[in-house]
């Protein structure tokens, strides 16, 4: 780990007007860093994958940032909430399930007690090329040199969303969710809060895979909105893994559907494991509105889904196990038992 | 570098009280690549202030909470909770298995529950309370019922991810997730055991969890 001056500003006011201080005097706009948690952050300063020279410790935001609420039309929740704590909150579990399963089926108990929302969702990926620098060429943590997965050991990587540049999973769980659910993220940065559609936060690798978000320099993530939509209710995540537990997705799918006589109404899909950022299937959402859902329709969706995958050398079995993974999602939430109550 | 350390033999408590004690005299921070004086900051200076330090390379006077005892130290800013606990306090409970999240063995509880200390840095834990292993038994010696409950079943081997293990338990009961041993499971899967001693530290969650009547 490389030195790094360290502050703890007791307010988000302060902690903004240190960002910018400090970056005012550095060419290099990564050389501060915020900290929340620090289960991704610590990890790659570790590693040398980052390295930067000011740490500014946000733990004095938690108080504000951290509440989980239920008002008449939305979930708020802080960006600063630990993940255990929203996985295990009543409201969560009861009315929006896909989150509490996106959560708990993350990480360990230990690593949630720790992770924050906000820094969940803006995790790195894991792919071994980028968090080990004795490899030269990453694109996303050497913007130019080029990437090694695309020759290399690439079973865990994307089939969807690539580019020439990268093909690094996005490794979270709780993006999908938020991606099934509309929700939207609120901001605070030197100008100003703003609120965004979730789904616009990440971007595709493109021809800048160093470039993973829509954040603004110096902006933080305070809190998440879910709207309380007639699908919420009816969701699930769904993990598929090389094994059972404390493992990142190999493919995974949250579903939110709203069922009306056996007629979808409407749907929401977002696939994970399989793609560069938390990815919404509009096409084989499409395919399912005003339908009766069975197999052979969730099937027709799911090859949708997958139309356009771009398979590497070790992880064309992705595509095929991707559509299962969708399958078996559709299917389980068409059969979950929803109270209106 | 400390030079006091004590291999193989448990740590009395007056030796343990010398070893929190030697804390005190700070080390110096430890210098990567070039050399470089090391400039300590002054004592009193409050490290959580808008101050930018001269020298990134400076030491931070650091408090830390550890088992109910105030311990103090200046310490690099890159130093983990799990360092400072093993090179600096002399508590060498808490174990380097990974150094990357991905093990347990470095499980400690912080204000109450089971965090890494591996990827906790000790500046940031500071006005945090932190309970390892070493602070788990009763004064008087008598151990937890989850220790007891390890040793019961035999719930270990080499015994190298042992306190985490045993502190990532205690944490499993308290949270209410120990109600099966599908779900002791999923939630001690964040401690991993090379010996594979699972099935009695299965076991041994499991008893605890009845005695406290879960």
């Amino acid at each position: 780990m490389q030195p790094f001056h360290y502050s703890r500003p007791s307010s988000l006011g302060d902690a903004l007007m240190q960002w910018q201080g400090s970056v005012a005097n550095s060419s290099d706009t990564t050389s501060a860093a915020f900290l929340a948690g620090g289960t991704t952050l610590v990890d790659l300063m570790k590693l040398e994958v980052i390295q930067p020279q000011r740490i500014i410790d946000l733990r004095a935001l938690s108080a504000t940032y951290e509440a989980i609420r239920v008002d008449d039309s939305s979930l708020r929740l802080g960006a600063f909430a630990k993940m255990a704590d929203v996985a295990g909150h009543r409201d969560v579990l009861n009315n929006f399930p896909v989150i509490a399963q996106s959560l708990s089926l993350a990480a360990s108990a230990q690593l949630r007690n720790m992770a924050t929302l906000g820094g969940n969702v803006l995790q790195k990926t894991r792919c071994a090329y980028y968090r080990d620098p004795s490899w030269e060429a990453c694109n996303k943590r050497a913007p130019g040199s080029g990437c090694a997965a695309l020759e290399g050991a690439n079973r865990q990587h994307a089939i969807l969303g690539t580019s020439e540049h990268c093909i690094a999973t996005y490794h979270g769980d709780f993006g999908q969710a938020l991606i099934a659910l509309d929700a939207s993220v609120v901001l605070s940065g030197p100008n100003g809060v703003r609120a965004i559609p979730f789904a616009s936060l990440h971007r595709q690798p493109a021809n800048t895979p160093h470039t993973e978000t829509n954040l603004q320099l110096g902006e933080i993530i305070t809190e998440f909105i879910v709207p309380i939509l007639p699908w919420a209710r009816r969701s699930l995540y769904l993990k598929i893994r090389d094994r059972q537990s404390y493992e990142f997705a190999v493919a995974s799918a949250a579903v939110a559907m709203e069922l009306e006589g056996g007629i979808v109404r409407d749907v929401r899909i977002a696939l994970g494991g399989v793609a560069t950022a938390p990815w919404r299937a509009r096409e084989a959402e499409d395919r399912l509105r005003g339908h009766t859902i069975d197999e052979a329709r969730a099937a027709e969706a799911a090859h949708i889904a997958f139309v356009n995958a771009v398979p590497q050398s070790h992880n064309a079995f992705k595509v095929p196990l991707g559509q299962s993974t969708l399958v078996r999602a559709l299917l389980d939430v068409a059969s979950m038992e929803v109270s209106n109550g | 570098m400390d030079d006091d350390r004590i291999k193989n033999k448990p740590v009395s408590e007056g030796r343990r009280r010398f070893l929190i004690g030697s804390a005190h005299t700070g080390a110096a921070a430890l210098l990567l690549g070039g050399g470089g004086g090391v400039a300590t900051a002054k004592a009193g200076t409050a490290s959580t202030s808008e101050q930018v330090q001269p020298d990134i390379r400076a030491t931070i006077p650091t408090e830390l909470n550890v088992n109910g005892m105030s311990h103090r130290a200046d310490l690099d800013s890159r130093m983990t909770l799990l360092d400072a606990l093993r090179e600096k306090f002399g508590l060498t409970g808490a174990k380097k298995g990974c150094d990357h999240g991905q093990c347990g063995a470095c499980t400690v509880l912080i204000d109450g529950r089971r965090e890494l200390s591996c990827l906790t840095l000790s500046v940031a834990a500071q006005g945090r309370e932190v309970v390892t292993i070493e602070g788990l038994a009763e004064n008087d010696g008598r151990l937890h019922p989850m220790q007891q409950a390890f040793i019961d079943h035999d719930a270990l081997q080499c015994g190298y991810c042992t306190p985490g293990q045993i502190l990532s338990a205690v944490s499993c009961v308290r949270e209410g997730h120990a109600g099966s041993s599908e779900e002791i499971r999923e939630y001690m899967s964040g401690n991993i055991c090379r010996c594979a001693a699972y099935t009695n530290i299965v076991a041994a969650v499991a008893q605890v969890s009845q005695q406290m009547g879960e």
